[in-house]
């Protein structure tokens, strides 16, 4: 407390009453052995974004299903789970065909839109991975660190993500990030299909970035984001 | 006149919440809008809402889904009505004020008046005429019930000066000015006949119910009159109940097709056709719709009446857990129910064994099981529950269901509709578009406004949003089933007479 004290240039009983204040929310702590003080869980989870994920499928289901029926293509949500996507959700294509559902699944972060969405707005878990833990799924699966970063900052800045062939051969994906009203983002919501159809040449169309935009926006909305 | 707007807009005025949603053409939602109202229970078994609270509510969701949309009522071309059914309002018809709240489906107050009416007339009489049985969910005992209870009001509606209305009649009242009901919605009150679609003097004789307070009986997609501000010009082109609505949603045109809607109550119909099938294992012969001057469509009903309630129950009353989703995951920290069981006969049990006698029951309580285990239960009672139902219509019209369509609240719900194919050993089906209610009630509104031009285009736009296959053991399932029919065992002969 002492050296608190001399930082902040507080007399120590000012300092020990904001202190007292600060632990009974949670934000501090107090080792009990050291008698040091330290960041305490509540200011985790305050940066955290955990959202339930059955709470997040309820609440997007028919932006998802919207989503769904304007671009014809199936639709997922995920979450970070331990550096992978986990699939919260995830409606068919609309064409009446044999699907299976793919809730409860587990798709690689860097080889998927989705991940990359969310990987983007948790540049803190980005940031840990190391050199050579990328696998290669196919040849356009991105592998080198330094240039997953760069795309997960060109990610950031544009607000969509995109795989092109780096997970399956012949599949694209494009998703959006999903913000809560603390403007953290706690899923994210794509479509995957084929490339031709997803794609000019290898790049995804505008028009199926707008849609997922749009659907990621409006359930970010319904989350209580202020609206943009 | 909003005759080329391009939008649809409707009205799913529900048990718990009010809701608006504005469609396009091809079926997408453009915008939607939700209002919760209280909920009031006077006392055990008794509830209630205040029809104002539900009007202003309705008017409200409309205004905020438009303002949404950034669109105006100019931009709609009919609004379209899909109702909780059964619920009962009166009001006076020169001050629009309601005399009483309004009772809701699910009140059991009249359960005595319905035994004696049960006692006096018969059965069969209701059900021969109705296709119901006399029992405290339909409308006209709670009629006659406010009519014993309030003084002076039946010389008020002997003279029409009281009016009668489900939930439909007193938004279409107050949105055009006239008084009027359709088919699906009178056939809930026990009061109109199932093969003239008039009201049976021989019914209102029995029930005591003067006829001057009655709404005229209308097709369920015609356009009833133009609302008046805010939504002036708008016309008013479909009412019908929620069931019925989410039977148009899911476009269930033919015979033999069916839905179940998984919401506060769960409601199993059935398409049987032009012609009404009678039920000898507790089901509803009702009405499905009827589309302007086209021929009636009948249907059986499977209805019960505890299923999302039960987690808003979990939730409000014992608190554990924070909102409804959480039930989920609630429920996925455990394996299985540990061998408890919960049955939830608030309103004594409806279809398909429909004892009023029943009250709600918890079985098979160990001091192994914890709150993960009664979240469980309480999902898989939905999942029995309808099990119950479906056996029970298969029987009926003689043959077996192979797939099953469902919609409603709580179909996002993974783990429930998983444990739904299990123990019905069918695949479970989900359409694009969940809120079929909604839907329907658009779809109905939008066919008598030419908005579509026949149910064939409807079918076109019904696509498969997720599939759930069935993979319990069959061993386990039987034994899981006889547990569960113990249970609901338990729940019979609780009310007695004095009470």
């Amino acid at each position: 407390m002492a050296e608190l004290a001399g930082e902040l240039r507080l007399p120590k009983g000012t300092v020990y009453g904001i202190l007292r204040t600060l632990q009974a929310v949670g934000f501090v702590e107090q080792d009990r052995e050291s008698g040091k003080y330290q960041l305490g869980p509540a200011l985790l989870h305050m940066g955290s974004s955990y959202l339930d994920g059955n709470e997040l499928r309820t609440r997007a289901l028919n932006w998802a299903d919207g989503l769904a029926t304007r671009s014809g293509e199936s639709v997922r949500i995920g979450t970070l789970h331990e550096n992978q996507v986990l699939i919260v959700h995830h409606v068919f294509r609309p064409d009446d065909t044999r699907q299976a559902l793919e809730v409860g699944s587990l798709l690689p972060a860097h080889a998927t839109a989705l991940g990359k969405a969310l990987l983007a707005n948790h540049t803190y878990i980005a940031a840990e991975f190391a050199p050579g833990s990328l696998a290669s799924f196919t040849p356009a699966t991105v592998t080198d660190i330094y240039r997953f970063r760069q795309e997960l900052e060109a990610i950031g800045q544009r607000g969509w993500a995109a795989d092109v062939g780096e997970l399956f051969h012949g599949t694209a994906s494009i998703a959006a990030p999903i913000e809560d009203r603390r403007r953290v983002t706690v899923g994210a919501m794509g479509i995957a299909g084929p490339i031709e159809r997803l794609c000019d040449g290898r790049l995804p169309r505008p028009e199926f970035v707008d849609y997922v935009m749009e659907a990621a926006r409006a359930v970010s909305r319904e989350l209580g984001a202020i609206p943009w | 006149m909003s005759v080329n707007g391009r939008y649809v807009a409707s009205i799913d005025q529900g048990t718990a919440s009010s809701r608006c949603f504005v469609f396009d053409d091809r079926s997408r939602i453009v915008s939607v809008s939700q209002q919760e109202h209280r909920q009031h229970f006077p006392r055990p078994g008794w509830v209630e809402h205040d029809p104002e609270e539900i009007l202003r509510n309705v008017l409200l969701v409309v205004r905020v889904a438009l303002d949404k949309a950034d669109l105006t009522p100019q931009d709609l071309c009919a609004l379209g009505i899909a109702n909780q059914r059964e619920t009962t309002v009166l009001w006076d018809a020169r001050t629009g004020a309601p005399v009483h709240n309004a009772i809701n489906w699910a009140d059991t107050r009249t359960d005595r008046l319905c035994r004696e009416l049960a006692r006096k007339f018969g059965q069969e009489l209701f059900r021969e005429k109705t296709g119901l049985p006399v029992t405290t969910y339909f409308s006209g005992p709670k009629i006659r019930w406010l009519i014993d209870h309030i003084p002076g009001l039946r010389e008020r509606a002997e003279t029409g000066e009281v009016l009668f209305g489900t939930i439909d009649s007193w938004l279409v009242w107050n949105l055009c000015g006239r008084h009027v009901t359709d088919v699906t919605n009178a056939s809930r009150t026990l009061l109109m006949n199932l093969h003239t679609l008039d009201w049976d003097p021989d019914l209102l004789d029995a029930l005591g119910v003067p006829a001057a307070m009655l709404p005229e009986i209308r097709p369920s997609s015609e356009v009833y009159g133009e609302a008046g501000a805010p939504l002036a010009g708008v016309p008013v082109a479909s009412a019908l109940g929620d069931q019925q609505a989410a039977l148009v949603g899911q476009t269930c045109f033919k015979a033999g097709e069916a839905k179940c809607t998984f919401g506060t109550g769960s409601f199993f119909v059935l398409n049987t056709g032009a012609r009404p099938v009678t039920s000898s294992n507790g089901l509803l012969t009702t009405l499905a719709y009827k589309l302007g001057s086209g021929k009636p469509m009948y249907a059986l009903e499977g209805s019960i009446a505890v299923t999302g309630a039960l987690v808003q129950w979990f939730r409000d009353n014992l608190g554990l857990i924070g909102s409804a989703p959480e039930i989920e995951t609630l429920a996925l920290t455990v394996e299985d129910n540990g061998g408890c069981y919960f049955v939830p006969a608030f309103s004594g049990l409806f279809a398909p064994h429909w004892r009023s006698d029943a009250r709600g029951v918890i079985t098979g309580l160990t001091s192994y099981i914890n709150k993960g285990h009664l979240a469980r239960a309480v999902l898989e009672a939905t999942a029995w529950q309808t099990r119950e139902v479906v056996e029970a219509m298969n029987t009926d019209y003689g043959s077996a269901l192979s797939e099953l369509r469902v919609d409603g609240g709580m179909t996002p719900n993974n783990l429930l509709m998983q444990f739904l194919a299990d123990v019905l050993d069918v695949p479970v089906t989900r359409p694009i578009v969940a809120e079929t209610v909604s839907l329907g009630a658009a779809y109905t509104a939008g066919l008598a406004v030419g908005f579509w031009p026949d149910t064939d285009t409807l079918g076109k736009n019904w696509h498969k949003a997720a599939e759930w296959l069935p993979s319990m053991d069959g061993v386990a399932r039987d034994r899981a089933y006889r547990k569960w029919k113990k249970a609901v065992a338990r729940t019979v002969d609780w009310v007695d007479d004095d009470e």
